[in-house]
């Protein structure tokens, strides 16, 4: 069977050519329920980045949810096995509470569980850029090390209550709230500043490692700056063109996320499509000793970039009237199907229906009445 | 083209200067008609006014992609976008009114009238404080007097209207001022004109 292109809209078309790039490297797909203990969520709340479950009770009484998130689900399943990296990808749907109403999001992703390596994390950058590339070539992945805005926290001796509160300011790069939470902690200004000179500079590596001025030569800075810029290098293309920026408002929970973090956007989608990191940590906390990188697409944002409304709603309306033969009729309708066509034959067609042609099935033929095409 | 809202009224017209400052004018927005969007094709730059508590909507969701909104708003709805800047001006607080004669018992629930029902909820939640929140639009400093509320959270700018209803400021919340904010992915794609205005709404804002 051969599907037209036509058929298919733009998320699903990005969700089939983002499966078979994951199948190209070895990722083997994940399929899974959509249902799960809500047990599974309440211990991780923080993890999703919603926290709007929808829950159910199932006959047996057990409190049910339907999943919000793919990862975890992946991340319970997986079996470590020292030196392997268990390689998954999922096309799923998950479900949310987003402004007050009940959400159903389509997420293509990828897990990487077991032995985590620099290759790993690189190879995980690079398919992310490549997920981008392929919906669009305009395209912006802006990447953090968590590790750097960690060890930053720490220079600058920051309580963990504070924290939080900072983290917040630095994912809204919101410099003035940095300079409040800091006073209020007694932190000292030329500190405060080494957090905001970090959280503004954006753009290529040379630009916000120079941010950091002297602490540059920190050993764990200097450790964390050496292993990002290995991952960067197979995409060191997509980094000069300044389609792969550093970045290091983007944040997520430290109590999940360790290493690198990501964020991709594409030109016309005021949100981020792409989202994903280095999650060590959550594998620590739900007992297993491995590392973990992914990161998950979501192609119903590309409703955004398709046109509001469509030229046309069919190509072709066939009028007929009671005196029309079926048979006439039904291999005319037929013909035009088979010409590639999108064709309906009816008695009397809406006001507002768009076609581009529009024809009259009579005793002597078919009669041209329009033509818009 | 960028895409600017701003907050209708006295703070909008305050802050479109200081985009004018910054090498961003657009004249035409300065003629009295009930025009709503204004263009500089020559500058890119398109200016439109929506109601203040709209402006973080419109730049949410891209259809701006810089706007200018009181802290107010952000606090209450949250949204996900960057807050690039505080403007320091349309300067004013958030706080608890109640009558003068008001005392906080603390056997009953407090009775809270407010348009900014997050804000009340996490402030209270933060002294553990029971209320129950009685969400209004509009003339909320009536609710105290006719009995509806104990107390009110309301945006407090000279004070004069709590005096004229007979109620007082009993705690700040937190002061408000309005804030220079962007979309996300617009900063990504229109960067060099966001970090242009940016730098300049930050040099008028010194001192």
């Amino acid at each position: 069977m051969i599907i037209s292109d036509q058929v298919l809209k733009s998320n699903e078309k990005a969700m089939f050519a983002l499966r078979e790039l994951y199948g190209m490297y070895g990722y083997s797909r994940f399929k899974m329920s959509k249902f799960e203990e809500y047990d599974l969520y309440v211990g991780n709340k923080n993890f999703l980045i919603s926290d709007n479950i929808i829950t159910f009770t199932d006959r047996g009484g057990k409190l049910m949810a339907l999943k919000p998130d793919v990862t975890l689900s992946i991340v319970k399943n997986s079996k470590i096995i020292p030196g392997y990296v268990e390689k998954v990808y999922y096309d799923e749907n998950v479900y949310r509470m987003a402004n007050e109403s009940y959400k159903e999001i389509m997420q293509v992703g990828l897990e990487c569980i077991g032995a985590v390596d620099t290759y790993t994390l690189s190879e995980v950058v690079m398919l992310a850029v490549r997920s981008l590339a392929l919906i669009s070539n305009d395209f912006v992945l802006d990447i953090s090390h968590l590790g750097i805005l960690s060890r930053v926290l720490a220079i600058m001796g920051v309580s963990d209550k504070a924290k939080a509160e900072l983290l917040s300011a630095v994912g809204k790069k919101n410099l003035h709230a940095i300079d409040e939470i800091c006073s209020a902690e007694g932190i000292l200004p030329e500190k405060a500043s080494l957090l905001k000179s970090l959280v503004s500079a954006y753009g290529s590596p040379e630009k916000v490692f120079d941010s950091l001025g002297e602490s540059a030569n920190d050993p764990v800075i200097r450790d964390a700056k050496n292993e990002l810029l290995d991952i960067l290098s197979p995409v060191w293309d997509a980094v000069q063109s300044g389609k792969v920026r550093l970045d290091f408002s983007v944040v997520n929970d430290m109590n999940y996320y360790n290493g690198i973090v990501m964020k991709g956007f594409i030109n016309g989608i005021p949100q981020s499509i792409l989202s994903g990191g280095q999650y060590d940590r959550l594998l620590a906390k739900m007992g297993k000793k491995a590392g973990a990188v992914g990161f998950a697409v979501y192609p119903d944002m590309l409703e955004a970039l398709a046109p509001s409304q469509k030229q046309y709603d069919i190509d072709t309306v066939i009028l007929y009237d009671e005196n029309t033969e079926p048979m006439a009729l039904y291999n005319t309708v037929r013909l035009f199907s088979e010409g590639g066509k999108s064709v309906m034959a009816q008695k009397t067609i809406p006001e507002k229906l768009r076609y581009r042609q529009l024809l009259k099935l009579t005793e002597s033929g078919v009669q041209i009445l329009e033509n818009n095409a | 083209m960028l895409n600017v809202a701003l907050p209708k009224g006295r703070l909008g017209e305050k802050v479109y200067a200081m985009f004018e400052k910054a090498g961003f004018e657009c004249p035409s927005i300065k003629e009295t008609n009930r025009k709503l969007i204004f263009e500089n094709p020559e500058k890119g730059v398109r200016y439109f006014w929506v109601k203040p508590s709209d402006v973080a909507i419109y730049v949410e969701r891209g259809a701006a992609d810089v706007g200018v909104v009181g802290k107010d708003i952000l606090l209450e709805y949250e949204p996900d976008v960057y807050e690039l800047l505080d403007l320091k001006t349309g300067k004013c607080r958030m706080a608890v009114a109640a009558p003068r004669e008001f005392r906080d018992d603390t056997e009953r629930t407090l009775k809270v009238a407010t348009k900014f029902s997050n804000i009340a909820k996490e402030y209270y939640a933060s002294l553990g404080r029971d209320i129950d929140i009685i969400h209004l639009n509009g003339s909320i400093e009536i609710a105290p007097i006719l009995g509806l509320s104990d107390v009110i959270v309301d945006i407090v700018e000279t004070g004069t209207t709590l005096r004229e209803n007979n109620l007082e400021v009993f705690e700040t919340i937190v002061p408000i001022s309005a804030r220079f904010i962007a979309n996300k992915a617009s900063f990504k794609f229109k960067n060099e004109p966001i970090e242009k205005i940016l730098a300049s709404l930050a040099e008028q804002t010194k001192g």
